[in-house]
């Protein structure tokens, strides 16, 4: 690969007709880190975090009112009306993403959004998480793309859409104000709910090999009751923080708490914070990070060598994100000549989009190509988000896929001189099998298939 | 009172003895058995797969819960078998199939991730072993006669490494001209990874025909394609198939009900399928790691430790279940909290794999399973 095409389909998304040559690919990605716009028109237009929860919480309601009344028939019918609008809420946002990543100027920047969106995974695969999944990366994610690890951590785990994905929202002191109150009614008791704790130190922080034990996943679940999300019954008595989640101290566990031998004294939500920004510094956190930093733009295996520096950027810089991502371009391992990657679904459908202008589909299709090709927007099988190495990906059936997928957008496409545009894309890396046998194809349609199909566009 | 009964005990306990049992030689190795591997992802609730329902603190610590087996009958005197398990039940009536209840594999940590990395990879711990204890199975294997096949679109950890893995799922994307696919073949020439990739998926695909089907939603059509991808001559000899959505941190009961139903008539489509394969066949179904003893503040349960595994089909020893049943009191649980594991699945899977394929055990757990030291089990397929 020529430092050009490294720039542009390693670190960034893809190059497209119209992109310049840059004079000095290291500077033209450093310049995305000022350019990047965190809340684009197309994005700005979905609905907010609040409004994305409406959704759910009506869902909640009508069926609650349909037992009440008896009226579960009826019941059904709206809840299938308001799936309708929560699903085409999830289309338009899977949409808006794809759009903001096919004409981004700052594919860098928007590669960083893809990231950590993914590293704070929700899905859909959740019905309930539908409608909010893309407000949590819109809100949470995007602005604080180019700011701090420890902002961002709080904003992607303390948002509605995460507490619904792993069942904060009805987490509860054992020993809270309204536990208490059960007990002494006899009723039963509503509980613990440990898997937000246990994922924010296994996949969102420490990593699991981060020195943290079974008591300390414990603790930090004790001290994340109280948070909840705003408009469902429980949180009547919450107070209602502006992204749609709550705070209800009724619900929250008293005491201190110990999490990773340090204890927090602190009342209220702000014994979470706290521990949330002492694990968000972590050693082990710098460590994970910049592991999966470094695997996703050096290689599979990440090199020990860059592993360390960004590790080390990240503790000095106490989490600075814009640092960590001059280190990465700063760093000779992701300059290798040869392809270090295997492009997943989604980097090769927005590199292709890219290459052709432009998608021409409507949010249904983009949406269905995402699911066929195995990387549908925050849809992946676990909060673990979706796999970033080429053994997950390099299948046969996901390769043919590919393929065919390639016919169709080729198909869509008025593009009249592929050789050129393989020339432009790719430069002196352009293999010269490829370069062949698009010059010999029957029509530029299957030239452009081919192009969309070589081993120059499947890796990066 | 029943506790700590004595069930039918083999090496599967971990740490012990063997039985030294005559073995058929590699060279005689059946090609013509057939092995579906289901993994279930999220950690299946073994306790609810098969219920202990007559230890004395299951009802306290299930609740409602243990209402779902009433009027289910005992596996000796101790297991009832949920109901919505009710094509697995008829096949261990007719003793063609096996459970194994408390059994878990090295790992005792509660991380799905770290879970399933060791149940796949075969590793001790995660992330030590590569590739997958399947792709180890198939270089045990004689090459010629034997294709392997993901049903899905790429390849799970289990099936990666170095021995040729097909995937395939079925799709609604609009097939490509041939014309077109031939070309990218041309090109793919030059490439070994991506032409080995090619080649495989249109073998693969060729096999499948049309399924009418484009995805993998409907349970019972996924049962009856796999049959279909594994009967005949030029039948995949080893499948996996992945079952996702067994973590049941709130409202399990719902959960698991509708989960094992369609399990369970993906299974029942399968044997329906193999017809003539059938009595070569063995399924395994397993799941990284069991779910808590006592139900959470949100009518679900916790990561926990042991669970429960199953053997079908018509070389299994079946009928029978295996459990060094650790009990559920208190000071019984692992760590105060899980049902504790009284047998290995490695051993379990190691034993049922050589004793099928007819592969001598030790070889086998040795290549499959190379961090651990325990004996494969034994008595789990008919000899």
């Amino acid at each position: 690969m020529t430092p050009t095409s490294i720039a542009w389909n390693r670190f960034g998304l893809g190059g497209r007709p119209q992109d310049q040559l840059p004079d000095d690919p290291q500077r033209w990605l450093l310049d995305q880190l000022d350019r990047y716009d965190p809340r684009p028109a197309g994005i700005a237009s979905q609905p907010s975090s609040t409004e994305a929860i409406e959704g759910y919480l009506s869902i909640r309601n009508i069926r609650r009112m349909a037992r009440e009344s008896n009226a579960e028939d009826r019941g059904r019918e709206q809840v299938q009306e308001v799936r309708q609008t929560v699903r085409r809420n999830y289309l338009q946002a899977v949409a808006a993403r794809g759009q903001q990543a096919i004409e981004s100027d700052a594919p860098f920047a928007e590669r960083m959004v893809h990231f950590w969106s993914n590293h704070f995974a929700v899905s859909v695969q959740k019905n309930q998480v539908r409608g909010m999944a893309g407000s949590h990366e819109f809100e949470a994610i995007r602005p604080n793309v180019m700011g701090n690890f420890r902002d961002m951590l709080r904003s992607a785990v303390l948002h509605p859409a995460m507490f619904i994905y792993l069942d904060q929202f009805q987490s509860t002191g054992p020993n809270s104000q309204v536990s208490v109150r059960r007990r002494r009614r006899g009723r039963d008791e509503a509980g613990l709910n440990e898997n937000l704790a246990r994922e924010i130190l296994e996949l969102h922080t420490l990593g699991a090999q981060g020195g943290y034990t079974q008591t300390d996943v414990t603790e930090f679940a004790r001290a994340l009751t109280g948070w909840t999300v705003a408009g469902i019954s429980r949180a009547r008595r919450a107070q209602t923080l502006p992204n749609g989640s709550a705070w209800a101290n009724y619900l929250h566990e008293p005491g201190s708490r110990t999490v990773m031998g340090q204890t927090y004294r602190q009342d209220g939500h702000e014994q979470s914070l706290a521990i949330l920004d002492t694990i968000a510094k972590h050693p082990s956190t710098a460590k994970h990070v910049a592991t999966k930093l470094a695997r996703h733009f050096a290689g599979d295996e990440p090199p020990e060598t860059m592993v360390a520096r960004l590790e080390k950027t990240f503790l000095e810089s106490e989490g600075n994100l814009p640092s960590l991502y001059r280190a990465i371009v700063e760093s000779p391992e992701a300059w290798t000549v040869e392809p270090v990657k295997f492009r997943t679904p989604w980097e090769w459908s927005i590199a292709i989009l890219r290459a052709t202008g432009g998608s021409g589909m409507n949010a249904r299709r983009f949406t269905r190509m995402q699911q066929e090709l195995g990387q549908v927007p925050w849809g992946p099988p676990s909060p673990q988000g979706y796999p970033d190495t080429a053994n997950n990906w390099a299948a046969p059936d996901a390769l043919i896929r590919r393929v065919e997928v390639a016919a169709q957008i080729a198909a869509l496409s008025r593009e009249g001189d592929v050789p050129a545009l393989a020339r432009h894309l790719f430069q002196d890396g352009l293999n010269d099998s490829t370069a062949t046998w698009i010059s010999r194809a029957e029509s530029p349609e299957q030239g452009l298939a081919l192009l969309l199909s070589s081993p120059e566009m499947m890796r990066r | 009172m029943l506790n700590r009964r004595n069930f039918v005990l083999s090496s599967i306990l971990a740490g012990g003895a063997t039985l030294a049992l005559p073995h058929k030689a590699l060279a005689q190795a059946a090609t013509s058995k057939r092995l579906l591997f289901v993994l279930q992802r999220g950690a299946a609730d073994g306790l609810a797969t098969l219920a202990p329902v007559a230890d004395p603190q299951f009802d306290a610590l299930r609740g409602a819960f243990a209402e779902d087996y009433d009027g289910v009958g005992l596996i000796d005197g101790l297991f009832a078998l949920h109901p919505s398990y009710e094509k697995i039940g008829a096949l261990f009536q007719q003793k063609q199939a096996l459970f194994i209840q408390a059994v878990a594999s090295s790992y005792r940590e509660r991380s799905h991730f770290e879970g399933q990395n060791v149940i796949e990879s075969g590793g001790a711990k995660a992330y030590s072993v590569r590739d997958g204890w399947l792709n180890r199975l198939l270089g045990l294997l004689p090459a010629n006669d034997v294709r392997a096949l993901a049903l899905s679109p790429s390849i799970p950890l289990a099936m990666q490494g170095p021995q040729s893995v097909s995937s395939y799922a079925p799709t609604s994307l609009p097939g490509a001209d041939e014309d077109l696919m031939a070309r990218v073949g041309r090109i793919y020439e030059s490439d070994p990874e991506l032409g080995a990739l090619f080649a495989e998926a249109q073998k693969t695909r060729a096999m499948a025909g049309d399924t009418q089907m484009r995805n993998l939603r409907d349970a019972e059509k996924v049962g009856g394609l796999a049959a279909s991808l594994m009967s005949g001559a030029d039948g995949a000899s080893v499948m996996m198939i992945e079952s996702n959505g067994w973590d049941s941190h709130a409202g399990q009961r719902g959960q698991f009900s509708r989960q094992a139903r369609q399990l369970d008539a993906l299974l029942a489509a399968y044997q329906q399928g193999m017809t003539n394969e059938w009595k070569d066949t063995l399924v395994i179904v397993a799941t990284e790691f069991g779910r808590t003893v006592k139900l959470n503040g949100t009518n679900g349960s916790d990561h926990g430790t042991g669970s429960a595994a199953l053997l079908l089909g018509g070389t299994v020893a079946g009928g029978k279940v295996i459990a060094d049943w650790p009990g559920l009191r208190q000071s019984d649980l692992f760590e105060g909290r899980d049902l504790n594991p009284t047998a290995s699945l490695e051993s379990v899977l190691a034993g049922a794999v050589s004793g099928h394929f007819g592969l001598d055990p030790e070889l086998a757990m040795r290549t499959l399973f190379p961090e651990r030291t325990s004996p494969a089990a034994e008595g789990l397929i008919r000899l």
